[in-house]
C-alpha cells in the first residue's frame, strides 16, 4: 500500500477525469494522472513515461532506470506479485491474495 | 565479499559498511549507549529485515522501528467501527487488503466477513467509487486508511464522486498524519532516538520542510531515504556524519523521487477536502492531537460517520502487547512477551504482526525461528 508500483503511461483514457492507461509490469489498468499532469503541457505529453503508482494514483513521475530498479526491489521483496494480484482482484468478494 | 553480494552494487555497498562502521566507530568513542536510528516508515523496516542490514552493521548501533505503518497503528475501536458499519444490511465496506486481519475488540473484517458481512478488498479507492456506481442500491463505505501517500488519493476521490454526482458512496476515514506523530514521539521525556530515516513516499507529497522542526527544536538529524537497501545505508551514513558534526538538518537522500515541496496538487486535494481531528488515537500510542484527519463540513455528504449511527469508543491495547515500546523504540520486537507465542502472523494479537511493513510481522517472517528459540 505505501511502496507504490512503478507504471508506465500507454494512453489517455479520458482527459477531462485526468485518467490514463498504464501498464504495470504486465497487468494493465486505468490511474488518476492529476497529481502529475503538466501545468503548462497538453495530458498526452505523458504518455510514454514512467510514473509511481499509489493505489490507483500516479503520484510521481520518475526515470526508467528508478522504474526498473524499484520493480526489481519489489520482487526482490516478494511484494510485486501482491500488488499485481491486489490490483487484479479489486473489488472481488472472496479475493484475499494482498493479505498473504 | 559474500554479504553484499545480493546488493544492486555490490562495490559500493562494502565502501558503505565501511565508512558506516568507520564513523560508529568514532561516535562510540564519545558515548555510553548505542547509537539509535528510527526509520519512520515500515516500508524501510521491511527493507532492514528483509535485507538482513541490522546484522551487517556494528553492534553500535541500533534500529527503532517507528509509527510509519498504517495498518500498524489502527486502533481496536476503529476496527469495531468498520465492522458495525458493514453489519448494516445496506453497507458495503471497502477497504484495502492489509486492514482486514488487523484484530479488533470484535475480531478482524475478515471474521465479520466469514459471518455474513458484505466487506471487500479493494486495490484503490477510485475501485470502492467503481462499486458504488455499479451498485446504486448498496451504500458503498470505504475504509480510508493510511498517512500523507495515500490520503491525496482518498480526497481526490471524493472530489470526483462530487462531481459526478454518486450518493452512495462515503468514508470511513482513519487518514493520519505523520509530523504531529514525531512530535509526539519527540516530547516523550525518555525518547532515546538520536536521528531518522525519514519517509521517502510521503515526503514525495509533503516535501521536506514539513520536517526542519525535528532538526531545529528537537536537534536531530533526519535524513528522507528511498527504499533501496543501498538507500538506506547511505542515509545511515549520513545521519551518522551530522551526528559526528555535531550537526542537526534535513537530507534528502531521494530527490530522485522527492522535490522540496512535495506535490503541490496532492497537496490541494488534502486541503480542500480535510481538517484535523482534535483528538486521534493511535493503536499503541494513545491519543495523539491533530495527528487524524477528517472530511470538511463541506463534504459531510460522504462522511460515513455523520450518515450512519456510530458510537466512538476507546478499547485499550490488550496488556500483553508490548506494541507501544516497540513503536516507540524501548525494545525490540522479540522482547515483546507475546512474541512468536500469543502473536504470530497467522493469528496477530498486536497490529505490528499483521503486515510485512510491520515491525514484528518482519522480524518474525526473517528472523523468526532464531528469535523464539
Ligand atoms: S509481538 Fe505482537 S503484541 Fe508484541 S509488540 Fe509485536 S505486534 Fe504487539
Amino acid at each position: 500500500m505505501c511502496l507504490g508500483i512503478p507504471a508506465r503511461i500507454t494512453g489517455i483514457a479520458d482527459a477531462a477525469a485526468m485518467l490514463a492507461d498504464v501498464d504495470v509490469h504486465g497487468v494493465r489498468r486505468q490511474v488518476d494522472v492529476l497529481c502529475v499532469a503538466p501545468t503548462d503541457a497538453p495530458l498526452e505529453d505523458l504518455i510514454g513515461s514512467w510514473v509511481l503508482v499509489h493505489v490507483g494514483f500516479a503520484m510521481s513521475r520518475i526515470s526508467e532506470t528508478e522504474a526498473r530498479a524499484t520493480l526489481a526491489l519489489l520482487a526482490e521483496m516478494g511484494e510485486l506479485h501482491e500488488e499485481l494480484s491486489a490490483m487484479q482482484s479489486t473489488g472481488e468478494t472472496g479475493a484475499l491474495h494482498a493479505v498473504q | 565479499m559474500r554479504f553484499s553480494e545480493e546488493f544492486r552494487d555490490p562495490a559500493l555497498a562494502e565502501k558503505l559498511f565501511t565508512e558506516i562502521a568507520r564513523t560508529a566507530e568514532a561516535l562510540a568513542r564519545t558515548r555510553t549507549r548505542p547509537i539509535t536510528v528510527m526509520e519512520v516508515c515500515g516500508g524501510h523496516t521491511h527493507t532492514i529485515f528483509r535485507y538482513g542490514l541490522k546484522d551487517r552493521l556494528p553492534d553500535t548501533i541500533e534500529f527503532a522501528h517507528g509509527p510509519g505503518c498504517p495498518v500498524c497503528v489502527l486502533p481496536m475501536g476503529r476496527i469495531d467501527d468498520a465492522i458495525t458499519l458493514a453489519r448494516r444490511p445496506e453497507v458495503m465496506l471497502t477497504t484495502f487488503g492489509d486492514a482486514l486481519r488487523v484484530p479488533g475488540a470484535q475480531g478482524s473484517l475478515l471474521q465479520a466477513r466469514a459471518a455474513g458481512a458484505d466487506i471487500r478488498m479493494v486495490y484503490s479507492p477510485l475501485d470502492a467509487l467503481e462499486l458504488a456506481r455499479k451498485n446504486p442500491d448498496r451504500e458503498v463505505v470505504f475504509f480510508a486508511l493510511g498517512f500523507e501517500t495515500t490520503a491525496p488519493s482518498t480526497a481526490l476521490t471524493v472530489l470526483r464522486a462530487a462531481r459526478e454526482g454518486i450518493k452512495n458512496f462515503s468514508l470511513l476515514c482513519q487518514h493520519i498524519l505523520i509530523v504531529p506523530t514525531l512530535r509526539a514521539l519527540l516530547e516523550q521525556p525518555d525518547f532515546a532516538v538520536d536521528g531518522f530515516i525519514g519517509p521517502g513516499h510521503v515526503a514525495m507529497v509533503t516535501g521536506t520542510r514539513p520536517y526542519d522542526f525535528v532538526a531545529t527544536t528537537y536537534n536531530r538529524p533526519f535524513v528522507v531515504a528511498g527504499f533501496e537497501p543501498l538507500d538506506i545505508l547511505q542515509s545511515l551514513l549520513m545521519v551518522l556524519r551530522q551526528l559526528e558534526s555535531g550537526q542537526a538538518k534535513v537530507e534528502n537522500q531521494y530527490a530522485r523521487v522527492v522535490p522540496p515541496n512535495g506535490n503541490p496538487a496532492a497537496l490541494a486535494a488534502m486541503r480542500q477536502v480535510y481538517e484535523t481531528r482534535a483528538d486521534n488515537a493511535w493503536r499503541g500510542l494513545g491519543n495523539i492531537a491533530s495527528s487524524g484527519l477528517q472530511l470538511r463540513a463541506a463534504w459531510s455528504a460522504f462522511d460515513a460517520e455523520r450518515r450512519f449511527p456510530l458510537t466512538p469508543h476507546n478499547v485499550p491495547d490488550p496488556a500483553s502487547a508490548r506494541c507501544g515500546a516497540v513503536l516507540t523504540g524501548r525494545i525490540r520486537p522479540a522482547e515483546c512477551p507475546a512474541f512468536g507465542r500469543e502473536c504470530t502472523p497467522d493469528a496477530p494479537l498486536g497490529a505490528l504482526m499483521v503486515s510485512s511493513e510491520g515491525a514484528c510481522a518482519a522480524c518474525y517472517d526473517y528472523e523468526g525461528a532464531r528469535q523464539v528459540a
